[in-house]
């Protein structure tokens, strides 16, 4: 057992931190260290900037612009760009359909997609869930028929974040009704520019334009969009959903937004102990939290899964919640403010405030809702 | 960064289990052990000897194997798992002061024999609000007032006394029949004691002259991590049983872990689990590798350790239901023994309340 990091770790560490404060445009640090949305451009630029020094995508294989790193680099990667306040990219591109496309697409579909995914020319969406198939994601009913050298595809998908943006959508559709569920899945890629396909928005609770519906009406796909082998989407899906081993607890950013809101807090924590003490209860759980995320990733060289990563999506984003829950507390009647214009004298962190509470209770939704990480626990860990 | 046990270490807690395991091999063993004074089985202490575990953290020369605090922790992690009465933490502390402040004399007369299974030595630090006060000069001084609960002091062949001198604090030496000592059981099956002093006989440990506050709080932060380890290895015992228990118990015609309200909660109890192994492995590394940041580490994973004991003691017993209740049963020993290691060296609303003095002075924590 050893604590501290291998000299060749704590330089590549320091390289990361020297990169990410130093190389990506202030303006997007300064926008995320505001919480405030980022726009488009803000994010494609800063996949760009990491593209170009080979960082964007370390999870790929190598020949497709990945890193040879190990799990506790890609873990300090991931870190430091969480602390350094910048855009992890894009992570329909670089988390899911670029490492499916890389693990089962056809030499063709790789080079066609790959290059152009890393560098966030194409923007991902994904379709995947549906009206009736959130959590239980394996009924979904969109279809694709396939036609000659086509499918047509019928349906719709939803909670489509940044569709908006999107250019091309990866999605799960049914190609054979006839079979288990898990066994008619297909893994399409759809050109959102195509007839048929309209996307419409979903206005949250924060009163954001995050995520969308996508309808798919008679949608003409060629059939060299498949990923794979159809019928064996669902397993392609299962390795997006679990092949992820890194960044599972968004540990960084939350760690940042503590410490802001420490520095919002100012004299009062000297001055009033119940906030202090969350305070401090917070930094020490998520302390406890980093550590396993390092247990997690020192011990996955092996390549087996460590089975307190499934602690880290549920401890993860509770924690996540109960940052942007402080900070909304900290603001008190001010995070009414949400509105205020200029001339306001309300600080901006007071004003952004409630909207990223309300928006952050969706981190406990995506990804495999936190329930869903419950049964896994139950069943695969404890047997139960 | 490393997380894993070498060999050797492997083979110290294979050893140490088989041992262990073997002496509790049921709670009602242990029951049995602890009814009757010193409260722990005076032939398992010797077997531990054998073992090498009693001079774990000491010096070769001294008379200790020379090991560290993985060592350590890894045998306090298997005596949790049975949650083992003997008072090994205690003796480890208390001859931990010995061997970090002790002259060449004291260190020969008192590490080699707790090593080789000979001394029970307790450390008397803590009191009711009034401290033990010392007196003297050279090396001839006395203490007066009264420590307690000292754990294990009615059995201890040496007490390990903390007093305050006009320097700060003083470590000092007694042999327990100078003192009035009157011992009792805990909640928990172990053992303490009220010790009296008046004008009692005292040698320094160490410079009477300087403060000793620092070795103090250091050795208390050894001792608070191997606390953690055992505390670790109680709940990992405590979730096992409940799960197991889970299965096969049967209401309504069905197993209970048929009901998805009980198994959320277990999966919540392993949450639990594993933020406080993780806390508390690192808090053994920075013990190992940054012993200057030690105290701060323990009280980290002291703390986690007080929250996530409390939640998988409390949830083990209920999730058993009326069973979990009785004494002839496991779980509500672990969930006492949990509770005894919350409170001993610092509770959560302690390390809250240290932690929150210090929040300012960095902004995110690092653990590396």
């Amino acid at each position: 057992m050893k604590l501290r990091l291998s000299d060749e770790d704590a330089a590549f560490r320091e390289e990361m931190r020297t990169f990410f404060t130093t190389q990506i445009p202030q303006d997007i640090r300064d926008t995320v260290a505001a919480r405030r949305e980022l726009s488009k451009e803000q994010i494609v630029e800063s996949q760009r900037v990491m593209n170009a020094a080979g960082l964007a995508v370390p999870n790929w294989p190598v020949e497709w612009g990945g890193k040879d790193w190990t799990p506790l680099q890609r873990h300090l990667w991931h870190e430091e760009m969480q602390l350094a306040a910048v855009p992890a990219p894009l992570a329909f591109n670089a988390s899911m359909v670029g490492p499916v496309i890389a693990a089962f697409g056809s030499q063709e579909i790789k080079e066609r997609f790959l290059p152009a995914t890393a560098n966030l020319d194409i923007w991902w969406s994904q379709g995947f869930s549906e009206p009736d198939a959130g959590s239980d994601l394996a009924s979904l009913r969109t279809t694709a028929v396939r036609e000659g050298d086509e499918y047509v595809v019928n349906g719709q998908k939803t909670w489509t974040t940044l569709g908006q943006y999107g250019d091309w959508i990866f999605t799960l559709v049914r190609t054979d009704p006839s079979v288990k569920k898990q066994a008619g899945i297909s893994f399409l890629l759809i050109d959102m520019t195509s007839p048929g396909l309209t996307v419409r928005p979903i206005e949250l609770i924060d009163g954001g334009h995050e995520v969308n519906e996508v309808f798919f009406e008679d949608v003409r796909v060629p059939v060299e969009n498949l990923v794979g082998e159809e019928n064996k989407g669902w397993d392609y899906a299962k390795f997006l959903l679990g092949n992820e081993r890194v960044g599972v607890a968004p540990v960084g950013s939350t760690k940042r937004i503590l410490a802001e809101a420490k520095e919002i807090a100012g004299d009062r924590i000297a001055q009033e102990p119940l906030l202090a003490a969350r305070v401090a209860e917070l930094e020490n759980e998520l302390l406890a939290l980093e550590l396993t995320a390092l247990r997690v990733v020192a011990h996955s060289a092996d390549g087996k899964p460590h089975p307190a990563s499934s602690v880290l999506k549920l401890k993860g984003t509770e924690l996540q919640q109960a940052v942007t829950e402080l900070v909304v507390d900290l603001a008190g009647p001010l995070s009414l403010a949400s509105g205020a214009g200029e001339g306001s004298d309300v600080p901006d962190w007071a004003r952004v405030a409630t909207p990223q509470y309300l928006n952050y209770r969706k981190a406990s939704i995506y990804g495999g809702s936190n329930e869903v990480q419950r049964q896994i626990i139950s069943k695969t860990i404890l047997g139960l | 960064m490393d997380f894993t046990l070498d060999s050797e270490t492997e083979a110290l807690r294979d050893a140490v289990r088989g041992l262990i395991g073997k002496a509790y091999d049921s709670s009602e063993t242990r029951r049995e052990v602890t009814k009757t004074d010193p409260g722990f089985g005076e032939k398992t202490w010797q077997r531990l000897a054998e073992m090498g575990v009693l001079g774990l953290p000491f010096s070769e020369e001294d008379g200790g194997t020379g090991a560290g605090p993985v060592e350590v922790s890894v045998v306090a992690e298997e005596l949790g798992r049975v949650i083992a009465p003997e008072p090994v933490i205690e003796t480890l502390l208390a001859g931990g002061l010995v061997a970090d402040l002790g002259s060449d004399e004291q260190r020969a007369d008192i590490i080699g024999p707790i090593s080789e299974g000979q001394l029970v030595v307790a450390f008397a630090h803590l009191d009711l609000g009034e401290a033990v006060t010392a007196s003297g000069s050279g090396d001839s001084w006395t203490l007066t007032g009264v420590k307690e609960p000292v754990l294990h002091g009615a059995r201890a062949d040496r007490l390990v006394v903390t007093a305050i001198t006009e320097a700060g604090v003083g470590v000092f030496l007694v042999d327990p029949a100078d003192a009035d000592i009157t011992g009792y059981r805990t909640f928990d099956g172990g053992r303490a004691a009220r010790i009296a002093f008046s004008g009692t006989a005292a040698t320094p440990l160490g410079d009477p002259s300087a403060d000793a506050s620092d070795a103090v709080a250091k050795a208390v932060a050894r001792a608070q991590i191997a606390y953690c380890h055992e505390a670790v290895g109680a709940m990992e015992t405590a979730l096992r049983t409940t799960t197991e228990y889970l299965k096969t118990r049967k209401q309504f015609g069905v197993p209970l872990n048929t009901f998805q309200a009980l198994t959320f909660r277990a999966a919540d109890m392993y949450v639990s689990l594993e933020l406080a192994k993780s806390a508390t492995a690192w808090a053994t590394l920075v013990l190992a590798d940054a012993p200057e940041r030690a105290v701060e580490a323990a009280s980290r994973a002291k703390l986690q350790v007080a929250r996530s004991g409390r939640h998988i003691g409390q949830e083990a017993i209920q999730l058993h239901g009326g069973i979990g209740m009785t004494a002839e049963y496991s779980v509500g020993h672990y969930m006492s023994r949990l509770t005894a290691i919350n409170h001993y060296l610092g509770d959560a609303d302690d390390h809250v309340a240290s932690l929150s003095a210090g929040l300012r002075e960095y902004g995110t924590v690092d653990p590396l």
